[in-house]
């Protein structure tokens, strides 16, 4: 990075933080601070709530899982517009109405303190563990492009946000959002144009898709029914609504967004927008790494987009081995370059049977470069070199290496724009929910007195999900991992929340025990059978057995308050 | 305790939408878009198939 980059990257990241603080600087209250002044309009919450989902993760990672796997994740989202409309017909005027600073306030409400503390408690531990791989990611943009060590890139970018996060409160996190997301956007309409702009002069976008299409990087939508596949239509439509209704829905870092609108209108409103937003957002943020992985066909990618960790490598007695698989890697990528203008020649031609032969050549080389690149990954492995997954790597590599100056350092503001827009409302939430649902029922004070607890909470918050990332070593892409954590538990919590809007006969302990062995049974689940079910399914899993234990147990005591009776 | 539900009367509430005076209305496109782009990425996939 050169200066025109840093002046981009501090400008924004800077000149948005300092906004925040200006903007909230009057909301010295605890009502202000969790809730915001109650003045954001439809777009400001739409904006709110999507900033806040779409994490550096997202932008970092996803690319990289459409450059491997094609737009086959997009199937993750299908649930999300329906869930968005149950949230905004159901969940949101009850929020609204209980003017609650919490969603688990609602659960004390409805049932008993321990549920509202068994609720609280699972968000904490799941926001806890995920606010780590939110610290993570932009650490190994900032590690990668800078050559910085990354435990000091993970303490300090970690601190960076701490500090944002506890002088902005509620509204500052919320009003701030907008403008990371602008740049965000920006930043990745940018990088999605010089791509293009790179490809080969006599490749055009018909090419691109041919070519993305014959590598089956184009299969969005998947029927098949099978539990152990990840993304499939069922899967997506069914788990990933019970993990929408759960996250937008239950998940405080969310709630807190939506209930500071100004109306149930303007609340409405900006969830339906994300209703509408989110699956063509992801749908494009994986046809770039469609066109990435179409780019890299064209030019020789390095064997591991990690490159640190490649020379890290190099400079093990295993350095020959690695060098040995670069040259496999080459091999196989020269004929495949051969095969494929071939495949778009007799394509142009209209000789369907000459480009399904070069296709199959094309594919077999690709099997071969993948194949030596899994070996070096090995090697890498086994020569005790630490590297999380390569695909993470992807996206950032072609910004460090084929960017412009000033563009590079459009994109590492995006990237922290975006980490700063979901790590400040998470640790906002992680504040929140500690301080109204666990510290203000345990300690009897003045309300400004929580006020300064929450800050010291989301303090705290920030000190452990550093403390998590300086031990993340994830095997798993990194938006995939996010998931998977929160479907562990996510469906568990959903089954609580449901219990308490629909099942009106269920009473707190009934859900409470429910709900603690449904969570056990989910966690047993996971680690013996692991992706034989593939995470989705976890969420469905989680909230029937929390609901029909719930059920069945409510059935048995009111059957011997009756005999009792 | 009390169980607070859904509350219906919000649902006859003016969206300030000319086109979807209902929120029912606006459900309603919210699941005709998806229907859309479901299809039109199913078109895709079959045309580079």
């Amino acid at each position: 990075m050169t200066w025109p980059d840093y002046l981009v990257l501090f400008g924004a990241i800077l000149g948005i933080a300092v906004y925040g603080i200006w903007r909230s600087r009057k909301n010295r209250d605890l009502g202000s601070y969790l809730k915001g002044a109650g003045d954001a309009n439809w777009l400001v919450i739409g904006l709110s709530v999507m900033a806040t989902q779409a994490s550096a993760i997202t932008f970092l990672s996803t690319p990289g899982q459409g450059y491997e796997g094609g737009l086959g994740f997009v199937q993750n989202y299908f649930g999300a517009p329906f869930a968005l409309i149950l949230i905004a017909a159901v969940f949101l005027p009850i929020y609204r109405r209980l003017k609650v600073y919490t969603a688990y306030e609602y659960l004390g409400n409805r049932f008993d303190a321990k549920t509202r503390l068994l609720g609280a408690g699972l968000f904490l531990l799941n926001r806890g563990l995920g606010a780590g791989i939110t610290i993570y990611a932009p650490a190994i943009v900032l590690s990668t492009v800078m050559g910085w060590r990354l435990d000091l890139t993970i303490i300090g970018s970690g601190l960076v946000v701490i500090a944002y996060t506890v002088s902005g409160g509620t509204d500052a996190v919320t009003h701030t959002q907008k403008y990371q997301l602008a740049v965000v956007f920006a930043g990745m309409a940018a990088a999605f144009a010089v791509l293009i702009s790179m490809l080969p002069a006599n490749v055009s976008t018909r090419d691109v898709f041919t070519v993305a299409g014959g590598f089956h990087k184009l299969q969005a939508v998947d029927f098949s029914v099978s539990f152990g596949k990840r993304y499939t239509f069922w899967s997506g439509m069914i788990g990933g609504l019970f993990l929408a209704l759960s996250y937008f829905g239950t998940d405080q870092s969310q709630v807190q967004r939506y209930i500071s609108g100004a109306s149930l209108r303007e609340s409405r409103m900006g969830l339906m927008f994300n209703a509408i937003c989110k699956i063509p957002m992801q749908f494009f943020i994986l046809l770039l790494g469609c066109y990435l992985f179409v780019f890299y066909q064209f030019y020789r990618p390095p064997v591991l987009f990690n490159q640190t960790a490649w020379h890290q490598g190099l400079a093990t007695p295993s350095g020959p081995r690695l060098a040995e698989s670069e040259r496999r890697l080459g091999a196989a990528h020269d004929e495949k370059l051969v095969a494929i203008r071939r495949w778009l020649d007799a394509s142009h031609r209209g000789d369907t049977s000459a480009a399904e032969a070069s296709r199959l050549q094309a594919v077999a080389a690709n099997a071969r470069e993948t194949q030596a690149r899994k070996d070096a990954s090995k090697t890498l492995k086994d020569a005790g070199v630490k590297s999380s997954n390569d695909t993470d790597y992807v996206f950032i590599r072609f910004i460090v290496e084929e960017l412009p100056h000033g563009l590079i350092g459009l994109l590492m503001a995006a990237f922290f724009a975006a980490a700063l827009s979901s790590k400040a409302a998470e640790l906002n939430a992680l504040g929140s929910a500690t301080t109204i649902d666990v510290y203000r029922h345990l300690v009897k004070r003045e309300d400004a007195h929580y006020y300064k607890a929450s800050r010291l909470f989301t303090v705290f918050w920030g000190l452990l999900a550093i403390g998590f990332a300086l031990f993340a070593n994830l095997s798993e892409n990194l938006i995939q991992a996010t998931n998977i954590l929160g479907s562990v538990f996510y469906g568990v919590i959903l089954g609580i929340f449901l219990g308490a809007f629909f099942f009106k006969k269920i009473e707190g302990t009934a859900i409470f025990i429910g709900a603690v062995v449904a969570q056990l049974v989910v966690f047993a689940c996971y680690f013996r059978i692991g992706e034989r079910v593939t995470y989705l399914w976890y969420n469905v899993i989680g909230c029937a057995l929390c609901l029909v234990i719930a059920a069945s147990l409510q059935a048995i005591f009111d059957r011997r308050k009756e005999l009792a009776a | 305790m009390s169980t607070p539900g859904p509350d219906l009367e919000t649902e006859a509430e003016s969206t300030g939408l000319p086109a979807f005076p209902t929120w029912r209305a606006v459900y309603v496109f919210v699941v005709a878009f998806f229907a859309v782009i479901v299809t039109l990425m199913i078109l895709l996939e079959r045309s580079f198939a």
